[in-house]
């Protein structure tokens, strides 16, 4: 079984995400389970959300406290919220930001990736230019860093489910799969 | 067709399917997505109903009473407080034999305030002579309600269909939707015996004295264990079309179990998941899941816990001045066998608290490493709380 946990703030489609990508992933032969932090939400705020896949049935019914991989939708979280709390060694961290985050040496044992999905989502006009909507270009970005699920199941669920304009959605998560950059395991380990 | 829903939209989704007349709520977290869901289906057509906005569940509760008497198919939902109003609607409604269906979102009771997972609120209602099915996944879910208004029509009482507060309310997972013509196969329109109808007068809820009202509760007694009686029928119905049954009660691995935890709800799945691993380092556990919580289903729980050597109970409630509740149930069901087992009680996950993998198997080794219980009621995970001076 696989956990990731995803990190935005309320406005952002973080739980909008997760849900699209359990959807993703159901239609690639997974089992999923997903939902959000179970609490109160407010705009702005850091929103936690989770989702599980397995080949089967999960049985697990708890919160998720040891991720494999975590998705962040707003690099302001960095430092603010430990973004790498209770995560396995090894796992990916895929940060929506332009840049590398800056302290490296906090994700030395992270496996590290970054999408400008802020940007992707601007030029696709998904949400408006000081609040972009990131969810569905990290949607293509995930497919990307994890090699599951494929593209086309990505795209499916968001063509099936986003209540905006679809084919601006999916044209953001083909161009987020695409610009996805790994740091290199040298300058992680630095 | 399997599709990703949450629970909440397993509930909306039986309750389309069951083709209900009238729906009426007042929202409440965590049961506010099944009544969002309910008022679209209703706003757009996708349900033919008429969706009533009351000012409080206490009206909510009435106005299902006055629609169901017309003779139709009813709903609502609620959660913790909002049925704690409910109260003395749920004996009317009861009492009037009416086979009303509500969905239960379990919700911790205030003070302290706090929208998560809790049965109390459920459990305190187990005298209103409602029929009472607690759920383990979103499947169990919309199967259950669609069975509920069979059940419910078939006895002339009420039906409480009720879910954990977002470990299943708010949880996506993958559902099976039955279609809506295997629906109607399975559950035919709603037909009552007695009806408000200007042609035909009659007088609903007069004085009954003591010379009758007796009997009118002897009657209601009746139906309830009739309701044991039916709902393996209906449930065989079900497996016909659907392929799918749950029983009142699951016994997994009893047959050679040493210890047998009882649970309902979603405690159940993750019970499943310590249950393989503890068998696999060759713990003998059993785990007997309690579905339907009334009627009670005292003689098959007697007979699932016939081998066991020791009863550790898993509750996410409690009765002050007493234990909790299900441990209650079990003991008094207990009793009667000639020999039995000690019942262990348990309280865990209250007020939201998380019944994690470890929280259950520190459950199973004191259980193990005890040879009677000491107290009524074992806390788990208590945290040393410091008072100000």
């Amino acid at each position: 079984m696989l956990e990731i946990r995803f990190h935005g703030r309320g406005g952002q489609g973080t739980v909008v995400a997760t849900i699209l990508m359990s959807k993703a992933f159901f239609r690639a032969g997974y089992q999923v389970q997903s939902f959000p932090f179970f609490g109160v939400e407010r705009r702005g705020a850091p929103v936690e959300a989770y989702l599980r896949l397995d080949k089967a049935k999960i049985l697990l019914r708890t919160n998720v406290y040891t991720p494999d991989h975590v998705v962040i939708l707003d690099r302001t979280l960095i430092g603010t919220i430990d973004v790498t709390r209770g995560m396995k060694d090894g796992g990916t961290i895929l940060i929506n930001s332009p840049a590398p985050p800056p302290n490296l040496k906090a994700f030395s044992r992270f496996r590290l990736a970054f999408v400008d999905a802020s940007r992707i989502a601007q030029n696709n006009q998904i949400g408006s230019r000081t609040h972009p909507i990131v969810n569905t270009s990290m949607m293509g970005a995930i497919s990307r860093v994890l090699g599951m699920p494929p593209l086309d199941d990505v795209i499916a669920a968001i063509r099936e489910e986003v209540p905006g304009d679809a084919e601006r959605n999916a044209t953001a998560a083909r161009e987020a799969f695409e610009a996805v950059q790994f740091v290199e395991p040298a300058r992680s380990a630095a | 067709m399997k599709q990703v829903l949450e629970g909440s939209q397993a509930v909306a989704e039986a309750v389309r399917l069951a083709r209900v007349q009238v729906v009426s709520a007042y929202p409440i977290t965590p049961q506010t997505h099944i009544v969002e869901m309910l008022s679209d289906y209703c706003a757009t057509g996708k349900m033919n109903a008429k969706f009533l906005r009351v000012e409080s569940e206490h009206s909510c509760m009435a106005a299902l009473i006055g629609a169901q008497s017309s003779g139709v198919r009813t709903f609502t939902a609620t959660s913790g407080q909002g049925l704690a109003l409910m109260h003395e609607l749920l004996h009317w409604a009861s009492g009037a034999r009416l086979p009303i269906v509500m969905a239960e979102v379990n919700r911790a009771l205030a003070p302290g305030w706090n929208i998560w997972v809790d049965q109390t609120d459920s459990l305190a209602q187990r005298d209103t002579g409602w029929i009472q099915f607690y759920c383990e996944d979103s499947q169990e879910v919309i199967d259950t309600t669609l069975q509920a208004y069979k059940l419910a029509e078939s006895v002339a009482l009420p039906v409480m269909v009720v879910l954990d507060a977002f470990f299943l309310s708010h949880t996506y997972e993958p559902v099976d939707v039955p279609d809506q013509e295997e629906a109607d196969r399975f559950l035919p329109p709603y037909e009552a015996r007695f009806e408000l109808d200007t042609k035909n007068p009659c007088t609903f809820g007069p004085l009954v004295p003591p010379a009758v009202y007796m009997e009118m509760r002897h009657d209601m007694a009746a139906a309830m264990d009739t309701a044991l009686t039916n709902f393996a029928q209906i449930e065989d119905d079900y497996e016909r079309i659907f392929g799918r049954r749950y029983g009142a009660v699951e016994a997994i691995a009893c047959d050679d179990a040493e210890i047998v935890f009882v649970t309902s709800g979603t405690v159940t799945s993750t019970a499943r998941l310590v249950l393989e691993n503890l068998r696999a380092r060759g713990e003998k556990l059993g785990i007997l899941k309690i579905k339907l919580f009334r009627p009670f289903p005292s003689e098959f729980i007697r007979k699932a816990l016939d081998g066991a050597k020791k009863i550790a109970v898993i509750d996410r409630n409690f009765s002050f001045g007493a234990s909790g509740i299900f441990a209650q149930e079990v003991r008094a069901a207990m009793c009667n066998a000639p020999v039995h087992a000690p019942v262990f009680g348990y309280i865990a996950g209250i007020g939201g608290r998380d019944v994690t993998p470890e929280v259950l198997e520190e459950i199973y080794w004191k259980t193990k490493n005890s040879a009677a219980p000491q107290r009524e009621s074992i806390w788990i995970g208590l945290q040393e709380v410091r008072h100000g001076s």
